[in-house]
């Protein structure tokens, strides 16, 4: 392995049973359910996961899937950990290893005195296992082949049986699964009873053939709390509802296809006119991405809150019309559900390798207000807030999520909402207003924020109607091809784009517990992980303080960080240190301050990658302060740039 | 400044209509087109026709693309909201802000290139979602701000301006237009105003996809011996099949008629399509036939105008979405956001 272990990584050198050197933990570690995709694991693991929830022990949940539908290799990775981690550690201590396709590069994978659970119906050679590796084999297919005639039931009840025969081995309370089977097969008496079956099949039988509980156990603990289990798509959809939008035009791609189908869903639930069953909002799934962002553009052009949720190249798609929203100050919102691109890259995946291509998105001197979100609930929260933001500021407004945010089940704090919070639909003039006289231009700073009044399509017969273009126009709308009329339209853009840095989400700062000149600032999903490894940083003493960016254009606090640390560490999910660039471009930062920590292999960033990086790089600076010693920069600057 | 406003003197005598306008309260700003483009003939009958329709300007929303034809609705329904929006790209842009506010009238301008060649693919499936509007393609066969291209509707052999030969097949939209779906397709020709205000007239009338395809000589680049959309070829090769007269509400048949070359066509707000047939066998209800006849005519070269095409039972987008009867843009926070208390049962079904 590349890298060394610290003392308390190492699981094996932690607590071992001293005959079979095996791992011995409790509500903490990690099992990786290797499975064919299309095989109808989904569901068997996902009991799993929430079967641990219910027992109050915290999960962290990844799916790790292929670009397919049926046949390729696929993962599911749950981590129990009680101290409520959510990224991802690394290393897996038990493997569900169903699959032939993977079995040695899963095998591979077990940290040393791990478990492997495999389906021992044919017999293996012995090559095939590993010596420090406590194999736990039982016999799945035959077990469904002797119960089920059916040939897909065999199949299905397979995951079910080894979901039993795990509740055993780890000691999971199986009448947390039973429930979960009732609530899921509420009225369809004859599936809870044979999934109720197929558990039981495994359970005896992992009881009768080993000494249950192994060394990995799961113990109930009441450390969830009010705590909801939601991935970021649904919650950003539940977001948009909540923001008033109407009307949702998208063309699917992976991974941002379900933030619109939640969008129905939540719709379905929440939106309809309960007189008529009409609906309040309308949803098209566009021919492409081009027609997607052209239909939310009119429609908020004529008044209504309109979002389309995409993936990179979608957004790429959208760069022409990107420009035209910029130009024409037409209040846009857009999902972007990053993973690796391009169409033909790594589609489940996930990266954050679109800040640059939004932050700029599309021709001519443009630049965009995006929304960072860490996780579901601020998926929620920025998912509402977009609309306003993009009312306010009338101009499109991103909100930038990642697969891993937007297709994984986070463990998040419950969604809140005011009741006294009101949508704010930014400068619209009313025919009101009109009649009283007031001056009308559309493109007039009549405020001093950049920011002019607009009129709805429609509001008056005679006074407010105005042309809709690009850069053509002068304060009254009025088309002109004039180079001082053109500046003046930029200038006041320039103006409103520094409005945007006032108002939207600030950067979130937090002190290490001891006084340093060294800092981390991260973004988005990356938290997750950066949380924990700030926790194993601190026992290695190295202390940074943290700066979590929430959003751009970026608030001036941001600079004034970088300014008051000597080293600063920028860790982020993309090879070309997107927000290193952005932050040396937009706050005039020396990069030499700015050391990039970079992941961006398609899978999550892990507690163990960032701890490994900035531990090796504050080292490198010859930085790392001896055992009680405060955080010093004791090498020159020049060498703290080179590194980076 | 190139924005040249039309003076607002008005005749004190102008009549007015029934919602109290006069025609010029239907203008916009002086067409900045070439003296003699058929683009500002299509202007002029837009102007012509939502004054006779009694319909308030600001009730309309006008929508283009990019081009010559494109550039017109700065010239008609001035007291309009209008969006100047991207090459081949309005389809999208009218749909979305039908879907924003159904109550207003949605008028999409858009010209062969925008719709034909970069814009194909949002053209058919605007139609084949029943938007509720009117699409006009102002169609010359040839790129006129870029100074004399052919484009996709261009016929195999016409001859360009500079003596090329056009060797691809022509786009028919009308025939793409009935193929996909569109409710009302009809095709006009700006030289002939009398037919073309009413055909504008019903295209608003009917609910759902309306589809007018306008042939429309460009005097700059194709208007000279051996182009198929020159003034002369269509006034040569039209072949009408039918004249309209729209009335707002239906009225008895007078009998200035022959028996059987009359035939009235009710529309969803009750006003009529009076059809005078010029060809005997045409029947506008029956798109198989339309099809067919459109068909062989082309292939003899001939430009057939009129009705082609009209499904009275039609409905629209919002039909197919079931949207609530008011504008989704007029919807407040207590129709829109559902609250905490709903949240909390959000959350309680996620744990």
């Amino acid at each position: 392995m590349a890298y060394r272990m610290s003392r308390l990584d190492d699981p094996a050198e932690s607590v071992m049973d001293t005959r079979l050197k095996s791992i011995v933990r409790v509500n903490d570690f990690v099992v990786k359910f290797a499975n064919v995709n299309g095989s109808g694991s989904a569901s068997a693991n996902g009991l799993f996961a929430r079967a641990i929830l219910r027992m109050g022990v915290p999960v962290a949940a990844r799916n790790i899937f292929p670009s397919n539908i049926q046949g390729l290799p696929t993962w599911y990775e749950v981590r129990i950990v009680e101290a409520g981690w959510r990224g991802r550690r690394g290393g897996v201590d038990l493997m569900v290893a169903m699959n032939p396709q993977t079995w040695d590069k899963d095998v591979a994978e077990i940290e040393s005195g791990g478990y492997l659970f495999y389906d021992s119906t044919k017999p293996l050679p012995p090559s095939k296992f590993r010596d420090d590796v406590t194999a736990l084999g039982v016999p799945l297919t035959a077990i469904c082949n002797e119960t089920y005639s059916d040939v897909r039931q065999r199949q299905l009840f397979k995951n079910i049986v080894y979901l039993g025969a795990l509740s055993a081995l780890l000691d999971l309370d199986a009448t947390e699964i039973e429930r979960l089977f009732a609530e899921q097969y509420r009225g369809k008496e004859a599936l809870l009873e044979s999934n109720r079956k197929a558990l039981h099949l495994g359970r005896d039988y992992a009881l009768a053939h080993f000494d249950c509980p192994i060394g990995l156990t799961v113990a109930r603990r009441d450390a969830v709390g009010e705590r909801i289990f939601i991935d970021g798509n649904d919650a950003a959809a539940l977001g948009a509802v909540y923001g008033g939008a109407t009307v949702a035009a998208w063309y699917p791609i992976t991974p941002s296809s379900s933030l619109a189908e939640s969008f129905a869903k939540w719709c379905r639930k929440l939106r309809v006119e309960p007189a008529t069953g009409k609906q309040r909002f309308a949803i098209v799934q566009a021919e492409d991405e081009l027609s997607s962002i052209g239909m939310v553009i009119g429609a908020a052009w004529n008044g209504a809150r309109a979002f389309t949720a995409t993936s990179g190249p979608g957004v790429s798609l959208m760069q022409e019309f990107l420009g035209l929203a910029y130009f024409a100050e037409i209040p846009t919102v857009l999902f972007d559900v990053q993973r690796g691109s391009p169409s033909t890259g790594m589609p489940t995946r996930t990266q954050q390798a679109d800040l640059i291509s939004c932050a700029y998105a599309s021709h001519g001197d443009t630049k965009h207000v995006l929304l960072l979100p860490e996780d579901p609930r601020e998926c929620f929260e920025f998912g509402a807030l977009a609309f306003d933001l993009a009312d306010r500021l009338q101009t499109p407004v991103f909100v930038m999520l990642d697969l891993d945010i937007g297709m994984q089940d986070w463990l998040c704090e419950p969604l809140t909402w005011d009741d006294s919070r009101r949508l704010d639909r930014g400068k619209v003039m009313t025919a009101q207003e009109l009649d009283a006289g007031r001056d009308f231009g559309r493109y007039l700073d009549v405020d001093g924020d950049g920011i002019p009044y607009r009129t709805y399509p429609g509001t008056h017969a005679a006074k407010g109607s105005y042309f809709t273009r690009g850069t053509t126009k002068d304060r009254y709308a009025r088309y002109t091809e004039e180079g001082p009329a053109y500046v003046d339209n930029m200038q006041r853009l320039q103006r409103k784009f520094e409005t945007a840095r006032s108002i939207v989400p600030k950067p979130v700062l937090t002190r290490a517990a001891q006084p340093t000149n060294a800092g981390v600032i991260w973004f988005g999903s990356t938290g997750a992980a950066m949380a924990e490894s700030l926790a194993e940083l601190e026992r290695q003493d190295i202390h940074l303080d943290r700066l979590r960016i929430r959003a751009f254009p970026f608030d001036d606090a941001i600079p004034e960080f970088v300014a008051a640390h000597d080293h600063v560490f920028v860790v982020e999910q993309n090879r070309d240190a997107q927000l290193k660039m952005l932050l040396v471009n937009e706050c005039g930062i020396d990069p030499a301050k700015l050391t990039s920590v970079l992941h961006y292999d398609g899978t999550p960033i892990t507690e163990r990658f960032i701890t490994r990086e900035i531990g090796e790089k504050a080292r490198l600076y010859n930085v790392t302060p001896l055992s009680g010693i405060r955080y010093q920069v004791t090498g020159n600057r020049k060498a703290g740039g080179r590194a980076a | 400044m190139t924005y040249l406003a039309k003076p607002k003197l008005h005749h004190p005598a102008l009549p007015k209509n029934a919602v109290g306008y006069t025609r010029r309260d239907y203008e916009g700003a002086i067409s900045t087109l070439c003296a003699g483009c058929g683009h500002d003939s299509i202007s002029a009958a837009i102007i012509q026709a939502f004054y006779e329709l009694d319909i308030e300007p600001h009730r309309v929303a006008k929508l283009s693309g990019i081009g010559c034809s494109s550039k017109t609705p700065t010239y008609f329904l001035g007291n309009s909201h209008g969006f100047n929006s991207v090459h081949g790209r309005m389809p999208s842009v009218l749909t979305g802000a039908a879907l924003a506010n159904r109550d207003l009238i949605y008028l999409g301008v858009s010209g062969d290139g925008d719709s034909a060649s970069i814009g194909l693919g949002q053209f058919a499936h605007v139609l084949r979602r029943g938007v509720n509007m009117v699409y006009i393609v102002e169609n010359n066969g040839v790129y006129g701000l870029t100074k004399g291209q052919f484009s996709a509707t261009a016929d195999k052999g016409s001859k360009s301006k500079r003596g090329a030969i056009n060797s691809d097949e022509p786009i028919d939209l009308v025939l793409l237009a009935l193929a996909l779906g569109a409710t009302f397709v009809a095709r006009g020709f700006s030289g002939d105003k009398a037919q073309l205000v009413p055909l504008i007239r019903a295209a608003v009338a009917h609910r759902g996809a309306a589809f007018i395809d306008v042939v429309s000589p460009c005097v700059a680049f194709n208007n000279h011996p051996g182009s198929t959309k020159s003034y002369d070829y269509v006034r040569e090769h039209n072949e009408a099949v039918n004249r309209l007269d729209f009335m707002p509400e239906r009225a008895p048949i007078t009998t200035d008629y022959a028996e059987g070359s009359v035939r009235d066509v009710v529309l969803h707000d009750g006003g009529t399509v009076r059809l005078r047939k010029l060809h005997a066998d045409y029947d506008p209800s029956d798109k198989v036939g339309a099809m067919a006849y459109l068909e062989s005519r082309r292939a003899q070269g001939e430009v057939v105008t009129g009705l082609l095409y009209v499904d009275t039972q039609s409905d629209d987008m919002h039909a197919s979405l079931r949207t609530v009867d008011a504008p989704l843009n007029s919807l407040g926070d207590a129709e829109l956001v559902p609250g905490h208390a709903a949240l909390a049962a959000v959350n309680a079904s996620l744990r």
